[in-house]
């Protein structure tokens, strides 16, 4: 599943958003609202979570909208499906993959009156939005929690490939585990895949061999974190709540909602208050929700709370600088006192610490 | 248990399920029938084995629906491949599309659901030998199943009547047939067992390995499967070296990369598939014995009338 991953953001900086629409605002009554999902909605992954904030605009305008979804919509295959929507009626329509991304600008341009919202993508137009949630916000949170949970020192992580939003959860969660623990060393593992979950699952039996006592995965499977509870260590949900795979292991999971952006894009719609934009929303957003702690200590439980409400108010930046790279050497600051956007969407070198290198 | 045992073990759980696809598919290309579909049917098996162990909440009724599963989508080839002569290629191709769907319908209902281990079998005093004790000797049934299966299938195709009519039959159908051998049926019961080996695969997959269902979570070991019979030259113990080879390669990438090697892990994961060309290069300078696919193999079989 490529879906969430939102790579090559920073060619995209080139796409400039359009401010201005073409359309004028008008008020409407009734919206019919679409979806294109990658995966099927029971995936309990990327489109599950998509499709829960449908079921969100639902609730939220009771006989005021109507919604409709295609599930498991192959990516090369999505223009006649997003162009189906088009047909039949949809004001707003979200497509929620990465690779929706040339279909959808197709198709918006053939109807500048429809409303598009492309997920992870860079393109825009006056009637196509994107968005995109800020995960290394979770990954900082778990970071800490994970430095402070280790007895060995050793934390793992599972990633699917070296591309930059998996860096940039790396090093958010290695400098999550510094802040509390300088001492804290990391293992990475990346499984070449988003999804096959006996060789995810081997993958993290291998960090759990080697030492790792606490793992973070950026695959899309359960298989790793069932792996750690099996050897009776820790683990990060990744994307949705995993607790049932993993009872006891479980630390938190990092997972996406994106119910607060549909609600709020549909009412735009029937507003007549809708605009293109681009949205990068994290855990002040509430686009970023952290499970409960469990199976923590109260200290560490509150120092996880600290760290959560410290990102969502401002305070902290997971990618505050000074940032070192690994040669110990300053990375230049692009940002307002952190990391730009930009330099996370195309983050491609690990921090100080780190001692594995980047695959190339 | 020290981290050498540790690889070993996880070793040995990743090459199971290719060796038990393999064995099926191997029985079924010796009989001169190339089933393309095994990927399609190790799906079915994990989907309907895990769908039933749910369900009962019991291992051996999963196993045995996956491995029903697996022959049902086996007959259904036969059917296309035997009852019509329709092209062996394609109609393997269509098994394994049709099966990667279908596991999805049946298998919706069941994601999310989770089963616990299957117990180890402890062979006590064997087990206590230090490293290859635990290897050896304290392994779940599907290991030593695997294993038993590998030696049954070698005495049977070289030990028995029954064998040589198979492979006869996979070398040369035509004077098979002159010979009065039943060669549809041989075939029929040859692919129906390459697809019991698949389901099963794939119930080892879902039961064991995972222990939960999603979507592809096969994720292409039916063709590994597929390219291990060709690296085995379609010989049992072979097959067992070529799996566990492949099961080795793959877990030692994962090691090497938490190991800091700095090898590129895409480079890693390429190596069995190297493995293969290169075994099917050194199989082709081999001269003078008659290793190779069986003759008849992929051609349909249509007896003059």
């Amino acid at each position: 599943m490529f879906s969430g991953k939102v790579f090559g953001a920073v060619a995209g900086a080139a796409v400039l958003a359009l401010s201005a629409t073409g359309a004028f605002a008008q008020a409407k009554d009734k919206v019919k609202v679409g979806f294109i999902y990658v995966g099927p909605v029971g995936d309990f992954g990327w489109s599950h979570q998509h499709d829960q904030g449908r079921q969100a605009i639902e609730k939220a305008f009771p006989g005021k909208v109507t919604t409709t979804f295609v599930e498991s919509v192959p990516e090369a295959d999505s223009e006649r499906a997003i162009e189906q929507l088009a047909r039949t009626g949809h004001d707003l329509i979200f497509t929620t993959s990465f690779g929706f991304m040339e279909p959808t600008l197709k198709v918006a341009k053939k109807y500048p009156n429809i409303k598009f919202e492309h997920a992870t993508g860079f393109k825009r137009a006056p009637n196509l939005s994107t968005y995109a949630a800020k995960f290394h916000e979770g990954r900082y949170i778990t970071g800490v929690i994970a430095g402070k949970m280790t007895k060995s020192n050793v934390i793992g992580y599972v990633g699917a490939f070296p591309i930059p939003e998996v860096i940039a959860g790396i090093n958010a969660y290695y400098l999550g585990a510094q802040s509390v623990n300088p001492n804290v060393k990391i293992k990475i593992v990346f499984a070449n895949t988003w999804f096959d979950p006996a060789k995810e699952g081997d993958a993290a039996k291998a960090l759990l061999d080697q030492g790792v006592d606490v793992l973070a995965q950026h695959t899309d499977s359960p298989a790793p974190i069932q792996a750690a509870e099996a050897r009776g260590k820790f683990g990060f949900g990744q994307a949705s709540d995993m607790e049932r795979f993993a009872p006891k292991a479980q630390l938190t999971a990092i997972t996406d909602n994106w119910s607060d952006y549909y609600v709020a894009r549909t009412k735009a719609v029937l507003d007549g208050t809708w605009k293109s934009e681009d949205t990068w929303g994290g855990i002040n957003a509430h686009m970023v929700v952290m499970t409960p702690y469990k199976n923590m200590p109260d200290d560490v439980k509150k120092m996880a709370q600290d760290t959560e409400a410290a990102i969502k108010s401002g305070q902290l930046n997971p990618f505050k600088c000074p940032v070192l790279g690994q040669d110990g050497k300053e990375i230049e600051c692009k940002g307002n006192g952190s990391l730009s956007d930009e330099q996370v969407l195309g983050m491609n070198f690990y921090v100080k610490g780190i001692e594995d290198k980047i695959p190339q | 248990m020290t981290t050498f045992e540790a690889i070993l073990l996880t070793i040995v759980t990743a090459s199971t399920p290719l060796l038990i696809a393999a064995l099926g598919e191997l029985v079924t290309e010796r009989s001169g029938v190339l089933n393309l579909g095994v990927e399609g049917m190790m799906a079915m098996g994990a989907a309907c084995s895990f769908a039933a162990a749910v369900t009962f909440d019991s291992t051996l009724l999963g196993v045995a629906a996956g491995m029903l599963a697996g022959v049902l989508m086996a007959a259904l080839f036969a059917l296309v491949v035997l009852g019509f002569a329709a092209n062996q290629v394609g109609s393997g191709l269509a098994l394994t599309i049709f099966g990667l769907g279908l596991s999805g319908l049946v298998g919706a209902p069941f994601v999310g659901a989770r089963r616990d281990p299957i117990a180890h079998i402890d062979i006590p005093v064997l087990s206590d030998i230090p490293v290859i004790g635990r290897l050896f000797f304290e392994q779940d049934l599907f290991v030593y199943g695997s294993m038993a299966l590998t030696i049954l299938i070698a005495l049977y195709l070289t030990r028995t009547r029954s064998g040589l009519t198979l492979r006869s039959i996979g070398e040369n159908h035509t004077s098979a047939n002159a010979l009065g051998l039943p060669v549809w049926r041989v075939r029929f019961w040859a692919i129906l067992f390459g697809g019991a080996c698949s389901g099963l695969a794939g119930a080892y997959l879902a039961l064991v390995y995972t222990r939960f269902w999603s979507p592809g979570m096969t994720a292409g070991r039916g063709w590994i499967a597929l390219a291990l019979v060709v690296f085995a030259a379609w010989r049992p113990g072979w097959l067992l070296v070529g799996a566990y080879i492949f099961g080795a390669a793959t877990v030692l990438q994962l090691h090497a990369q938490a190991a800091q090697f700095g090898v590129p892990p895409q480079v890693l994961s390429a190596v069995p598939y190297l493995a293969t060309i290169l075994a099917l290069l050194l199989l082709s300078l081999r001269r003078g014995r008659a290793v190779g696919a069986p003759g008849s193999l992929g051609v349909p079989f249509v007896p003059d009338r």
